[in-house]
């Protein structure tokens, strides 16, 4: 059975969906690749049934009937079925409006909680911080020291001062290069742990 | 620079090559950054996306790199136009449907694209031949310092920078690298390097996606998270990884050469009929004819100035290109017949394999 989608996989359809619009009964044949596209394989997103019945904007109903009593962003004005909805956020506000049981999304998806890498520049000029108290704390250098660090070679001098730290991320990479894939994992969680632990120590 | 000089040249990743470039494709980094005070792009309604992107375009616009660049508003690309900087993969598909307010920025060359107001108001992108992870990274990290300076990034010192979806927060960077991995699909090891690549927190992709069968034996191995570990930690790694998925891949190869010869051969030779002699080709036939050849090319059975010719064409032979350079729109039958002109035209000049380099020996038993 040919594909729906006009597209020119050359492959036959194979997910086969209906819905109803208007009490009729459409019928739509995909092959594996434009199902794929169009999000159809996906259980979180009908984007396909939008896009034919040409619905678009799907969130412009979810603005307007706004439950009472809800946390909602005073910034933005989402809320909390907003984000279970989206599984995204509607402003930078809205991470702090939130907070509560975000850490143990992000501990699901994140190895850590707590970011380590790039700052903006803004972050060193303490005139312009205000919701940000904890910079005092910030153990980054002022300056994004990227080029310095012998990247090619240098697993190890980029923990510096951790030997603990630096021996796991040995083992890690012996494991990885042995594809001893179990143990990586293991030694990935426990690093994860190790970081964690100091972080809350620092 | 306009539509049609963008279209001339193919990008610079297609042409020239890099490290490790007959398994590693391309390497690719990209940002996410959101300006504090306006709403996520999902979510803002349209007035607040043009008015982040009347903010940002200009100072995007004014960057060295972008030096007569392309800057286009979504809405001013017909629809094929936006699909062939998807097939460039200098767009996501998720922005090429997109309406008012949203644009995309990116230099002559094509190595860096910014695409404003995809899920975050800022989507950067480097993009290199060949395994570049580090200076995909170090031009990219260059152009978000310079904008730094004008833009009030969303940041928070727990969190890092703030995306729209939580699964970005932090650093806000994807690193990924293209893979061309026949030998582990021929050699049925390709879902073992997968489960591995997953189990140590990376995702491994198709050509199209998540979950699509891989296409011309494409892979992209990337970064799933982003929070937690730096910028330079994540490629590191991702390097290592990477570096040791291609020594499997190597192996893998001289195993089968040693080992299943004549059918190896087989796969080569047909494809290299298939695509000399085909009058209608779809594009997954001609896709992973296009890899046979490749692989060909990397034994050593082809010349080596052959392999441009096959990264030019495995864009070129897709739906969009193709109604392009037919300048107006195709059935799919059409599209095929044009494909198989357009690759046997293109392979005039590529000879029959030779084969004279493998030793077969009696003891060849393929169990194909």
């Amino acid at each position: 059975m040919k594909c729906d989608a006009n597209c020119d996989w050359g492959e036959d359809a194979s997910i086969f969906f209906s819905y109803i619009e208007n009490s009729k009964v459409i019928k739509v044949n995909l092959c594996k690749y434009c199902a794929n596209e169009k999000g159809v394989d996906d259980p979180t997103g009908y984007s396909l049934i939008d896009l034919m019945q040409g619905m678009g904007e799907e969130t412009s109903s979810g603005k307007k009937d706004k439950k009472k009593g809800e946390l909602t962003c005073q910034e933005c004005g989402f809320t909390q079925s907003d984000f279970k909805k989206t599984g995204r956020f509607g402003c930078a506000n809205c991470y702090e409006v939130f907070n509560e049981g975000l850490e143990s999304l992000l501990e699901a998806m994140h190895k850590n909680t707590e970011h380590t890498g790039k700052v903006p520049s803004f972050v060193h000029d303490t005139s312009s911080v205000d919701s940000l108290s904890e910079i005092a704390d910030f153990e980054k250098p002022a300056e994004f020291a990227f080029d310095e660090l012998k990247l090619v070679d240098a697993g190890d001098e980029l923990v510096e001062g951790d030997t603990g730290i630096s021996a796991l991320r040995d083992k890690l990479d012996i494991a990885i290069s042995e594809e001893d894939y179990e143990e990586a994992a293991r030694l990935r969680d426990e690093i994860a742990k190790l970081e964690s632990e100091k972080a809350e120590e620092g | 620079m306009r539509f049609s000089t963008l279209l001339k040249n193919p990008a610079e990743w297609m042409r020239t090559s890099g490290p490790r470039n007959d398994i590693v494709i391309t390497s690719r980094v990209r940002l996410a950054r959101n300006l504090r005070g306006h709403p996520f792009p999902g979510w803002a309604e349209q007035g607040a996306r043009k008015d982040v992107m009347n903010i940002v375009r200009p100072v995007l616009e004014e960057l060295g790199e972008m030096k007569n660049a392309f800057s286009e508003e979504m809405t001013d690309l017909s629809a094929i136009e936006k699909q062939v900087l998807v097939e460039r993969h200098l767009v996501s598909r998720e922005h090429a449907a997109k309406g008012p307010g949203c644009a995309t920025v990116m230099n002559r060359n094509q190595t860096i694209s910014i695409m404003v107001n995809e899920e975050d108001h800022l989507r950067m992108q480097s993009i290199r031949p060949g395994l570049q992870l580090l200076s995909a990274f170090k031009s990219l990290n260059t152009i978000d310092t310079d904008l730094d300076k004008d833009l009030n990034y969303a940041f928070d010192s727990r969190y890092g920078y703030l995306t729209a979806c939580p699964t970005n927060l932090g650093t806000g960077m994807r690193a990924s690298a293209m893979l061309h991995l026949p030998g582990l699909v021929l050699s049925e090891k390709i879902n073992e390097t997968i489960q591995g690549a997953n189990r140590i927190g990376l995702a491994v992709r198709g050509l199209y996606g998540e979950g699509t069968e891989a296409m011309a034996n494409l892979f992209q191995i990337s970064n799933q998270t982003t929070l937690g570990t730096s910028e330079e930690d994540v490629i590191v790694h991702l390097g290592k990884v990477i570096d040791s998925v291609i020594e499997n891949e190597q192996n893998a190869r001289l195993k089968m050469l040693e080992e299943r010869a004549t059918m190896m051969q087989d796969q080569i030779g047909r494809a290299y009929a298939i695509l000399k002699y085909a009058h209608i080709i779809p594009s997954k036939e001609a896709l992973n004819c296009l890899s046979m050849i490749r692989l060909g090319c990397d034994l050593g059975f082809f010349a080596e100035d052959d392999r441009e010719t096959i990264n030019i064409l495995l864009t070129e032979i897709q739906p969009a290109h193709l109604q392009i350079s037919a300048k107006r729109k195709l059935t799919p039958e059409e599209r095929d017949s044009l494909r198989a002109e357009i690759v046997s035209s293109k392979l005039k000049g590529l000879t029959p394999p030779d084969f004279g380099s493998i030793i077969t020996d009696s003891n060849n038993n393929d169990e194909v």
